[in-house]
């Protein structure tokens, strides 16, 4: 009887919306469509292998595929319940707002559509919270606010919440998830990479430890600034990382990128990434890095909690 | 015969009558120095009239001449003294970056620039000059050794962008560029970055943090090249002019926007005309930044770099009564764009256009 219920909506949804036969890594704005089209948001399916899968079974899962452990999108928010410890987040610099220098065609209606889809004033959140009781500075990208991209609000954030890591001597973790410096804001955006930058130097100079957490998918600007200056470089399985994305290098040289170039793994051989962790793992991971840098002679004298 | 771009068209008739002119009076033994004049004066006239109001888009054909001397031109010019130094140390020497030691007015100073060819050979060795990361290296392994030995920084920045292709990906372009923001924003030597030509997103930055950032006059620094943009925009990579403009990328959108400190004039009609005299106008401003420079601490040359990158960008803080603040640093240099005060947006609107000859004041 229970099977009879769900058996036509999921034979529907297998008709309506035929698989993709690509990645949904490059097809984010799809892969969001097809999570629409679903009745009730009951059931999603595995853009990678296809399967239907209950939309609370993969929550449960921290939206990781139960058949093929594809890493599906997630929110910034939902990012940091899984990795940081119920205790609380104390969020910073909320208050920034994002202005329209250039007055840049449609960026404006842009904000407010990112605002809206993700109830966050930009993309990006920043603050403090504990892992595993061990106390950290976060920052995460959030992947659906105008594909994660840095403009001036992004830059400010990031640059701040390092700043106030050093002057807390915390470690720093940062999730990219990005498309790359944001267009609209111009020369702007593209010196947010300089002064994310700037700033962890300041840390790496006060020896202050700094993951790097690359998922998918981090590309452009932000790969060529703060995303790649990791003490230690992660990646979750299957996340595409580069500096150009495969559509724009076979526009510009009509050079077809092989399979499989560009994800985690990719970055991996080619030494560019140190760990590829998965989704259920990474706290865990994450504490294991932060204690080793907890034992060394700086932290013990500073770290209290 | 220099190439002429569209907009120079009505110039051309003119020249044209002027060199017939000087030859026939050559020829001839008639004085016609008089009609020579006039015509010199309208000629003059309108190309003062054509060069005075050039949008971004034009700007750009002039930033991307293939006439516009590139940074081995410059070379004599500018320095007494020029020793190439090549390669990364770990892969290969990649010629889109050139680097090494040189005399600047008796200064010894260590030099990176981005080197885009002048004929179809020559770019295709500079890839354009379009980096892989090995350049990047070679600029990250020059700009170190230049820290180590206390010599001041130039680079000069010359590129539509870093490298993109498989070779880059698999050698870590983002990682390469990075490393260099990372050097330069910590480097205690001084750093002036000039933007000779096109100035192509973060290939470009990743010379581009500098104590001082210098731009000619018709050099343009963007996050993304005009075609892109609109093809991303308008889904129409031929409307790349409307992105231009919308893309505030121009000498002079830097200097208001905080990114670039001071404007290099070039000679009516761009640097190729005149490849000299644009080498001597910045080789004057060169030497009076990294002059002053020169005489501060290291430690005060670092935190001045740090103020500089950390004032950059626009935004506004939302204050709890529902009142706004605005806010781009302490310094605020992008005030004049930030529509955050409604009371005089008169006020605001006259501060944001800045004639060229006020940005070189």
């Amino acid at each position: 009887m229970f099977k009879d219920i769900f058996r036509k909506p999921k034979y529907v949804t297998l008709n309506s919306v035929p698989a993709p036969h690509r990645l949904p890594a490059e097809h984010g704005q799809e892969g969001a469509q097809l999570r629409k089209e679903l009745p009730d948001g009951l059931w999603v399916k595995c853009p990678k292998c296809g399967e239907v899968l209950f939309n609370k079974d993969l929550e449960k899962n921290g939206r990781v595929c139960t058949t093929c452990r594809y890493h599906f999108r997630i929110s910034a928010r939902e990012r940091l319940a899984l990795i940081a410890d119920e205790a609380g987040f104390e969020e910073w610099d909320a208050e920034l707002r994002t202005v329209d220098p250039l007055e840049f065609p449609g960026y404006s209606e842009k904000i407010d559509g990112a605002q809206a889809k993700t109830h966050l004033p930009e993309g990006v959140l920043t603050g403090r919270a504990l892992i595993e009781g061990l106390p950290v500075v976060l920052a995460f990208n959030e992947g659906f606010f105008m594909m994660g991209s840095m403009g001036s609000v992004v830059g400010e954030r990031i640059s701040r919440a390092v700043e106030r890591a050093i002057a807390l001597r915390l470690p720093v973790i940062i999730f990219s998830t990005s498309g790359g410096a944001r267009m609209q804001e111009g020369i702007l955006s593209l010196y947010q990479m300089a002064k994310t930058c700037a700033a962890l130097a300041r840390l790496a100079e006060a020896r202050l430890l700094y993951i790097s957490v690359l998922t998918d998918p981090t590309f452009g600007g932000v790969t060529a600034s703060y995303a790649s200056v990791g003490d230690i470089m992660i990646a979750e399985p299957g996340a595409l990382i580069g500096f150009t994305g495969p559509r724009v290098i076979k526009q510009t040289i009509r050079q077809e990128l092989p399979r499989g170039a560009q994800t985690a793994e990719f970055n991996q051989d080619h030494g560019q990434i140190d760990l590829v962790v998965e989704r259920s793992r990474m706290r865990a991971v994450l504490a294991n890095l932060l204690r080793y840098h907890q034992e060394g002679a700086i932290y013990d004298s500073t770290v209290g909690v | 015969m220099t190439q002429l771009l569209e907009f120079e068209k009505p110039l051309l008739e003119l020249e044209q009558k002027i060199t017939e002119l000087r030859k026939f009076s050559a020829e001839k033994g008639i004085d016609l120095s008089t009609e020579i004049q006039t015509l010199e004066h309208k000629s003059n006239v309108l190309k003062r009239r054509i060069y005075g109001q050039l949008d971004a888009w034009q700007k750009v054909q002039i930033a991307r001449h293939p006439e516009r001397p590139n940074f081995y031109e410059y070379i004599p010019w500018l320095f007494e003294d020029f020793i190439e130094l090549r390669g990364d140390r770990l892969y290969a020497d990649d010629r889109a970056i050139v680097g090494g030691l040189a005399r600047f007015k008796g200064v010894p100073v260590t030099v990176v620039a981005h080197c885009k060819g002048k004929d179809t050979k020559e770019n295709l060795q500079r890839n354009f000059g379009m980096p892989h990361p090995e350049g990047y290296r070679k600029a990250l392994r020059l700009m170190e050794q230049a820290e180590k030995f206390g010599r001041p920084i130039l680079t000069f920045i010359d590129t539509p962008g870093a490298a993109c292709d498989l070779a880059a990906e698999e050698r870590g372009q983002g990682e390469a560029i990075a490393r260099c923001l990372l050097m330069m924003s910590e480097a205690k030597v001084p750093i002036v970055a000039t933007v000779l030509g096109e100035g192509g997103s973060g290939g470009a930055l990743a010379l581009g943090v500098g104590n001082v950032v210098l731009m000619l006059e018709y050099a343009f620094y963007s996050v993304i090249s005009p075609e892109s943009c609109a093809s991303i925009l308008w889904k129409d990579s031929t409307k790349a002019r409307e992105a231009a403009g919308a893309l505030k990328f121009t000498a002079v959108d830097c200097l208001k926007y905080g990114v670039a400190d001071e404007i290099v004039r070039e000679p009516l009609g761009g640097a190729h005309r005149d490849p000299r005299r644009t080498a001597e106008e910045l080789a004057k401003i060169l030497a009076k930044h990294l002059f002053r420079l020169r005489a501060e601490s290291p430690e005060a040359l670092r935190q001045e770099r740090y103020e500089k990158l950390r004032a950059i960008g626009v935004f506004r803080t939302e204050v709890e009564n529902g009142s706004r603040e605005s806010g781009a640093g302490p310094a605020s240099r992008a005030d004049p764009v930030n529509p955050a005060n409604p009371a005089d947006p008169g006020q605001a609107d006259e501060k944001t256009e800045i004639s060229l000859d006020e940005a070189l004041e």
